[in-house]
Order: structure tokens, then C-alpha cells, then sequence
């Protein structure tokens, strides 16, 4: 995985609370084999019309979300299904951030693992991003803020490890390979004990 | 401080291969990891293009249950597959299995099912074990006191790989459910209850142990109908504490220890239940006999109340489109609803007893003109003791599909589907918009509701035909 210190960019809206990952991706598409290209079918069913065209009530297909890689959504995004097909979709979309106020443990979890930043704001502060959409914001990994138009910051946390490997693109794989010894020593311990 | 644990302090602490500190969350070992078609080909794939090995072959298990058709093979021997990347979905499973040694419950197998209901009935999901798979719904295993939950693909390559997960610990929920359930109220209408009162995000971070003597006097399927759907709180996992009834349902399973090695594993199982005195970070009380036949209105399993209730008003605008797409009036009730379409089955509600439920709503009776009605049974277990009890013959004489198992119209992505704009009355698990076709409509409910729906063409208290035939 790259390293990845900044995310610099105008915001989008999507201001509905509780989309799960169907809505991201529908299950139908999860019939794929492997994790490319799946950005065509980001939030498919939202996005077109039946007959196959823009919706022009998706937010996303307004003029000014064009190229924004930092998404704001409502609470609770990326509820439901543990697919990580969800972030995947997102990632090829062209989203590198979400800014939430709360967000689903298993979409976090996975958005994280494949470089895409799940940060949580407070409640406020996430009023705020959802009333200003198409603001510029440039994300600080290390110094974990948000840095607003205007020069204020927000704050946020990551969680420390998930942190130190999206700034040093660490492969976690490669760290749980790391421990096979001591992997290898609970699977000795707990095989006396059965 | 105390040295009393919870059930899930217990399992956590026995699991812990190496602690977690403040820069590194901990590395858990993994018991049991399940996997299906959908979410295990990228982990395949990544193993081999790094020249990975599986780490412990033998704790994986391993079906064929989210893309396979329910309709039988065809004469020719051809499966009617929704499209031709459901096919190499399949095939790509049972290749991966081949090159790496892993047992596949498949299309040959007398074990095939959903992945949630075979780990059970094989009795290879047991009490105290860490049990993962790369699909939320894993959380019905911890209805036998197993710490058991979803995790991503890419996770799904950790566990293969190392058998281990990083994770932080989470936090803990207890939920009391004091009381007892009402007569012809059972295990969905509580959970869906629950989840109205807590919400979707009521979990988040948390993992959840129902306790309480309403939860106690549940069977071990009641429990898994219960622990199946704690994701849709946005709970990491939820738990039941083993006990009498959790040992007799494991007895003789294939995968249950047997002999005095079953004497010493129910002597550990007996030490699993949270000691008092233990504390838990949340705790919330519910009151099983205020449960009535629950359904939901909206798109998400939260928005559930009881069907006699009045659907509440909007408070914010996505309240309102989902009253709007659920075509859900404000401040009528649910029952009384035309229904198209009504679907039993999935993970939550396909088990041997669902199918009794429905059944003996719908025995001796027709479903309403223009309902369609899909039975779809867990597991070929549950199949074969259906059909040895003559279930398939009640749901077929009343005029309903006796399907081949599968997840079917819980995920919609085998074929199985609703068309836009039909009314599904549906015992899964998830009502969101599109998830049982593009523009359906999900009602979730309990397989009597489901079966009473059925047959009045509307939504319907499964309490008026259930006096009916008792008396
Ligand atoms: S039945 Fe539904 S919820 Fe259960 S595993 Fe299948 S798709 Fe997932």
C-alpha cells in the first residue's frame, strides 16, 4: 500500500443517515472475482435512472461534486454488510475520505485497511461539513486535523496502528506474518490444553 | 476491581496470542473460519500472488450458499444460474478449494447450506471459540456462547494466511430481557423489537450479550434467530451465555467431541458464563412481555414496531423518503398492507423450527390469490428433515415454491427476486432499499407473520390462525 500523509480536496454531500453498503455497492454486482473496476457500480442503484442515464437527484451527479474526494455523509454510513467490496467501489469512484460523525465498525475497519481515510468528527462538527458542501479541506494524517478554508482545524483520531500504516504503508499481512513464532506458541499452548 | 469476567472477557482473553497495546491493537486467534463464494476470491487470489500457504486448513469450512441458484438442475444436469459470473463465482470457489486443500460443503455435499446454519447443525460451531467469516451475519454463532463475527475480505486473507486477526477490544452491551415472551410472539418479533428500541447504530463498537430469563427459556435456534441479527444494531457480536440447552442441541453433532473428551468440554463450557459481579460498559432492559408481532416499515431494521401499531411520522427528511419508498403511511398500522410477494428463509429464520412455524400456519389452507410465496430451507439438512416430516407438501398444497437451500432472496443475487415497487414480507434479515431486488419493498417479520400474511394477502397476526387451530 502507498503512504498516505494528505488528502487535499472539495467536499461532497450526502447528507442521508444510515446508508449501508447495498446502497454503496448492490448486491447483485458481488458476483465479481476480483476488487477492479467496480467504480461504475458505486452506488449504482442511486445514480442512474432505469433507463440507465444520470440521476440528476443523486448528489454526486451535480456539476460541483465532480472530482471531490473527500465525501461528507450522514450518520452511520456504511451499515449492514460486511462486504469489502463497499470501499473498493468508493476508492475506484474516486473518494479517498468519509467524514462522518459515526461510522459502521466493519466498513471502517475495511475502508481503512485499503487506504480509504473512515474519520469520524464530532456531532457538531459534522453539522457543519454537512451544511457547507464543496468546501476545501485538506486532511492531516499525521497531525490528525482537518484544515478548513480558513485556516481552523478540526481535530480527529485514528486508531494508532491503522494510523502508523496508512502513513507508512504498511502491509499488515506482512506484520501478522511477522508473529508466526509466537502464533506457532499459542497453537502449541492451546493444543496441550484441549 | 473485581476479577469477575463477562462470557466475552472470557473468550477474548483465552484468544489472545499476542496483547494489545496502545500503538498495536491485539492479535486473536481465530478458532473456526468460515467462507463462502462472494467474499473469498480476492483472498485467494492474494495468497497466491504472494506465494501464501493456508496456515491451519483444517479450521476452515467452507459452502456454497450466496450465489447458487434454488431452482434443482435441470435435466441435463445444468444448474439454472442467474448469469454466467454466478457460475465462475461457484466454480472459482471450488477451484480455490481444490488447489488449497480446504473441505468444501458443495453442490455434492449432504451438508450444503448457508454458511450460518451448517456451522451449527455440523456442530463445528461450539461454546468459547472465536469464530470469523468474511460476512456480518457470522454473529449467529455466538448464540452458542462463541465470539463469532464478520469481518472484510482482506481480513478474510489475514486469517488464511496467519490464522489470526489484529483487532481491538471492543465494548460491552448486556441487554436484560426480563419477562416472557407472549403466547405466538417469538424470537424475530423480540429482536426486532430490540432493534426498534436501541436502534441500528445502538451496538456500534459493542458486542452484545442478551441474558435474561426471556432469553434462557429460547431454544438454540430461537438464540440464533436472536444473535443473528445483532450486525443490524451495528453491533461487532452478540452472545449467549452455553448452557443445558446449548450442550443437549451439540450432543452427537458430527463435529461435537464425543466420549470423555464431551464430558471435559462441557466441564470447560460450564466456566464460559459471565461471573457476577462482572461489568459491562452499557446495559439496557427490555421487558419480553410488552413484545407483540413485530414488523418493520421503513429501510432499515430499526424502524420496526409492532404490526397493530401506528407507523410513526416522520422526523427528518430521510425518514420521510423512506415512508415514501416503503409507500408506509404515517399513523396507520402495518397489518392490513397488501403483500406481493413473501419469502421464508435466510440465516435468521430457515432453520427446522421456522419452517414448523410457518407450516403450521399454512396447513389445511391456501395462500391469497397473486401472492407468490418462496420456501427456501437453510440447509440440505433441514430439507431432508422437512421433507421426512411432509412440510414440503403443506407449503406446496397451500400454494407455495419449496425451493432447494440457499440465501435466495435474502441478497437477491442468485435470481431470486422481487420486481420493483412489490410488497415482500420477508423472515431475513435486512429491509433496505433494493436488497431483495431494485424498488421491492421489505417487510421483515417472523415466519408466522410471514405464513398469516401469506395466506390473508395483507400483513396479518399470525395469532388469528394459530387459535384456530388449536382449537
Ligand atoms: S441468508 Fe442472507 S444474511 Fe444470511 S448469509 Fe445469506 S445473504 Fe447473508
Amino acid at each position: 500500500m502507498q503512504p498516505i500523509t494528505r488528502i487535499h480536496s472539495r467536499t461532497a454531500v450526502l447528507a442521508d443517515e444510515n446508508i449501508d453498503t447495498d446502497r454503496i455497492i448492490p448486491a447483485r454486482f458481488l458476483t465479481t472475482t476480483t476488487r477492479e473496476g467496480l467504480g461504475r457500480l458505486c452506488f449504482h442503484d442511486w445514480r442512474y435512472q432505469a433507463d440507465g442515464s444520470d440521476n440528476p437527484a443523486f448528489p454526486l451527479n451535480q456539476p460541483q461534486a465532480s472530482g471531490c474526494a473527500i465525501l461528507v455523509a450522514g450518520r452511520n454510513f456504511g451499515c449492514g454488510s460486511s462486504r469489502e467490496h463497499a470501499p473498493w467501489a468508493l476508492l475506484d469512484f474516486g473518494l479517498r475520505a468519509v467524514l462522518c460523525s459515526e461510522i459502521a465498525d466493519i466498513f471502517r475497519n475495511n475502508a481503512l485497511k485499503n487506504g480509504l481515510l473512515a474519520i469520524m468528527v464530532s456531532e457538531t462538527e459534522h453539522r457543519w461539513l454537512l451544511e457547507h458542501p464543496g468546501i476545501e479541506l485538506s486532511i492531516d494524517v499525521r497531525g490528525e486535523f482537518i484544515e478548513l478554508p480558513d485556516g481552523g482545524r478540526i481535530a480527529f483520531q485514528l486508531e494508532p496502528f491503522a494510523r502508523h500504516c496508512l502513513l507508512n504503508g504498511v502491509d499488515q499481512l506482512g506484520y501478522l506474518l511477522q508473529h508466526s513464532e509466537a502464533i506457532g506458541a499459542f497453537e502449541a499452548r492451546m493444543g496441550e490444553a484441549a | 476491581m473485581s476479577n469477575a469476567r463477562t462470557l466475552f472477557e472470557k473468550i477474548w482473553d483465552a484468544h489472545v496470542v499476542v496483547a494489545e497495546s496502545a500503538d498495536t491493537p491485539a492479535i486473536l486467534y481465530v478458532d473456526l473460519h468460515l467462507v463462502h463464494e462472494v467474499t473469498s476470491p480476492q483472498a485467494f487470489s492474494e495468497l497466491r500472488e504472494r506465494g501464501l500457504q493456508l496456515r491451519r486448513r483444517e479450521r476452515m469450512l467452507a459452502t456454497l450458499d450466496h450465489s447458487t441458484p434454488t431452482l434443482p438442475a435441470g435435466s441435463d444436469g445444468e444448474r439454472p444460474y442467474a448469469n454466467d459470473e454466478a457460475r465462475a463465482q461457484v466454480a472459482k470457489l471450488e477451484a480455490n478449494c481444490r488447489e488449497f486443500g480446504v473441505a468444501l460443503h458443495g453442490w455434492d455435499s449432504a451438508d450444503r447450506g448457508i454458511v450460518h446454519v451448517i456451522g451449527p447443525e455440523l456442530g463445528a460451531t461450539r461454546p468459547g471459540m472465536t469464530i470469523v467469516c468474511g460476512d456480518s451475519h457470522t454473529s449467529t454463532h455466538g448464540a452458542f456462547g462463541a465470539l463469532a463475527f464478520g469481518i472484510g475480505t482482506t481480513e478474510v486473507g489475514h486469517v488464511m494466511a496467519t490464522q489470526c486477526l489484529l483487532q481491538r477490544k471492543p465494548k460491552t452491551l448486556a441487554i436484560h430481557v426480563d419477562g416472557q415472551l407472549p403466547k405466538g410472539v417469538g424470537a424475530k418479533d423480540l429482536i426486532l423489537h430490540i432493534i426498534g428500541q436501541i436502534g441500528v447504530d445502538g451496538g456500534t463498537g459493542h458486542v452484545i450479550e442478551y441474558r435474561g430469563p426471556a432469553i434462557a427459556a429460547l431454544s438454540m435456534e430461537e438464540r440464533m434467530t436472536v444473535c443473528n441479527m445483532s450486525i443490524e444494531a451495528g453491533a461487532r457480536a452478540g452472545l449467549i451465555a452455553p448452557d443445558e440447552t446449548t450442550f443437549a442441541w451439540l450432543k452427537g453433532r458430527p463435529q461435537a467431541p464425543q466420549g470423555a473428551a464431551w464430558d471435559a468440554a462441557v466441564a470447560r463450557w460450564r466456566q464460559l458464563p459471565s461471573d457476577a459481579g462482572a461489568q459491562y460498559d452499557r446495559e439496557v432492559r427490555i421487558d419480553a412481555g410488552k413484545v407483540k408481532p413485530t414488523v418493520t416499515y421503513g429501510t432499515h431494521p430499526g424502524m420496526a414496531i409492532a404490526m397493530d401499531a401506528p407507523v410513526p411520522a416522520a422526523r427528518n427528511a430521510q425518514e420521510r423518503r423512506a415512508l415514501d419508498y416503503m409507500q408506509s403511511e404515517a399513523g396507520k398500522p402495518m397489518q392490513g398492507t397488501p403483500v406481493d410477494v413473501v419469502f421464508v428463509g435466510s440465516c435468521t429464520n430457515s432453520r427446522l423450527s421456522d419452517l414448523r412455524e410457518a407450516a403450521g400456519v399454512l396447513r389445511g389452507r391456501r395462500i391469497a390469490d397473486g401472492v407468490r410465496m418462496l420456501v427456501v430451507p437453510g440447509s440440505e439438512a433441514v430439507r431432508r428433515d422437512a421433507e421426512r416430516e411432509g412440510l414440503h407438501e403443506v407449503f406446496t398444497a397451500a400454494g407455495a415454491e419449496w425451493r432447494v437451500p440457499g440465501c435466495s432472496m435474502c441478497i437477491a443475487m442468485n435470481g431470486d427476486l422481487a420486481q420493483p415497487g412489490q410488497l415482500v414480507v420477508s423472515t431475513s434479515n435486512r429491509n433496505f432499499e433494493g436488497r431483495q431486488g431494485k424498488g421491492a419493498r421489505t417487510v421483515l417479520a417472523s415466519p408466522a407473520t410471514a405464513a398469516a400474511s401469506a395466506l390473508a394477502g395483507r400483513i396479518a397476526d399470525p395469532r388469528e390462525y394459530l387459535v384456530e387451530v388449536a382449537a
